[in-house]
């Protein structure tokens, strides 16, 4: 088949624009289901133990060695300017701005997205869905809402311990293995680090990458072939599509603060 | 709702997680300097800011006793007026005098203000327009250039006339 033919492409388009719809009706129900997964918070707080707790350690560690090279790395450059002194201030903001909302999202897309898709899509491949609407019980607000706001309760909190723990690895560097005075460290990190324009924008940040992650691999497991290869699909999908979601939104939010 | 194991865990995330916030918010934004303490407001006019910016630092004596508020041009005078918020617990005589200095060579500008002699202090709502504008680069050169040429020009019109002892006078 040629693919430039007119109905060729008006059949893609008209595809996609169906998936368009379905994701933003699935987006639109989650956000309606708020009121009843809040009311049996049980169930949030079950998701926000399984995505958050258990990706606290690859958080912590990840960010613990994303400040230390950072300040290495940082110290190398700024030491050539005679101004290693500002390197406290080079690693706040690099992670609370930046590095804390995007990695925390892309490891938060690896670690907690693809067990969210594969047990979705298992639950689908096994018509344990199918099973739940025969007892008239909406899978969207029963399963998928809780695990949606569990996530978008778990990402910010993640991305916050994330960048704090950068920042302390950028000290055991910076302070304790270069010798840069600790005063200058923080000094400069006080003075530069403003708590609106830059914990703020970070906190925004990691806030819409915790519902665009969760969404992503919410929607990928309700939309999974009910095969073991259409749920392992399924999963690499979350990945991909979700890292590339947080990179490419992230772009946008940074120039719309940028320009604030 | 029934209590279950995974409670305390989750209070434990919860709280590390707001302890990291909070710990960015007051070691790394140093909320806390945000102070927020009573100010009264008052205007200086500049003849030229430089590079001074909003919530730029007052200091005076090196010490931060308050921040820049506003910054807008005043087509009257052609000078820009700075509204500063000072602390409360601080008070200035009526002539004192602010400076915009640079923090070290490539450092931030901020406002120094330097104490008056005057019997009153400065009361909110005043101006001050005893100033010092910021130092810009281009006119110290150009005036450094200037001095330097009229110089040149002198030592060699007077070498051409006079040769003797003008060489050491420099």
């Amino acid at each position: 088949m040629s693919f430039w033919k007119p109905a060729d492409i008006g059949f893609a388009v008209r595809g996609k624009l169906g998936d368009v719809g379905f994701a933003s009706r699935l987006l639109m129900r989650l956000v309606q289901h708020a009121g009843f997964s809040f009311r049996r918070f049980g169930l949030i707080r079950d998701q926000v133990h399984f995505l958050g707790n258990y990706s606290l350690a690859i958080i912590a560690v990840s960010g613990l060695f994303v400040g230390f090279v950072l300040a290495l790395q940082g110290y190398y450059t700024l030491q050539r300017y005679g101004s290693a002194d500002a390197l406290g201030l080079l690693v706040a903001l690099s992670l609370v701005r930046e590095l804390g909302p995007v990695v925390a999202a892309l490891l938060f897309a690896g670690r907690a997205g693809t067990s969210l898709t594969a047990e979705i899509g298992l639950m689908r491949a096994g018509e344990q869905l199918s099973a739940m609407e025969m007892m008239a019980v909406d899978p969207v607000q029963r399963i998928l809402a809780p695990r949606f706001w569990g996530g978008v309760i778990a990402m910010p909190l993640l991305a916050a311990v994330f960048s704090a723990v950068g920042v302390i690895g950028g000290w055991a560097v910076g302070v304790l293995m270069l010798g840069i005075d600790p005063g200058a460290f923080w000094g400069q990190m006080q003075g530069g680090v403003d708590v609106w324009r830059d914990v703020g924008n970070g906190v925004i940040k990691s806030v819409v990458f915790g519902i665009t992650v969760t969404f992503v691999a919410l929607l990928q497991g309700y939309r999974a072939q009910p095969t073991p290869e259409g749920v392992s699909r399924a999963t690499t999908r979350t990945v991909v599509v979700a890292s590339l979601a947080v990179l490419g939104l992230d772009f946008v939010l940074t120039a719309l603060m940028f320009s604030i | 709702m029934e209590r279950s194991k995974s409670d305390v865990w989750v209070g434990l995330f919860v709280l590390i997680g707001a302890a990291a916030l909070l710990f960015l918010a007051l070691q790394s934004a140093n909320l806390l300097s945000l102070n927020f303490q009573k100010t009264y407001g008052v205007t200086a006019r500049f003849d030229n800011i430089g590079g001074l910016k909003p919530q730029t630092a007052v200091k005076s004596s090196g010490v931060v006793v308050g921040r820049v508020e506003s910054i807008t041009f005043d087509d009257k005078s052609f000078q820009a007026s700075v509204s500063l918020a000072l602390q409360t617990r601080y008070s200035f005589p009526k002539d004192s005098s602010l400076k915009i200095l640079t923090s070290g060579l490539l450092g931030e500008q901020y406002i120094g203000i330097e104490a008056g002699a005057d019997e009153k202090n400065l009361q909110a709502g005043d101006t001050i327009t005893s100033t010092q504008s910021a130092v810009v680069l281009e006119n110290l050169i150009g005036q450094f250039l200037y001095n330097k040429a009229a110089e040149g020009g002198n030592s060699s019109s007077n070498s051409s006339g006079n040769t003797s002892g003008n060489s050491n006078k420099k």
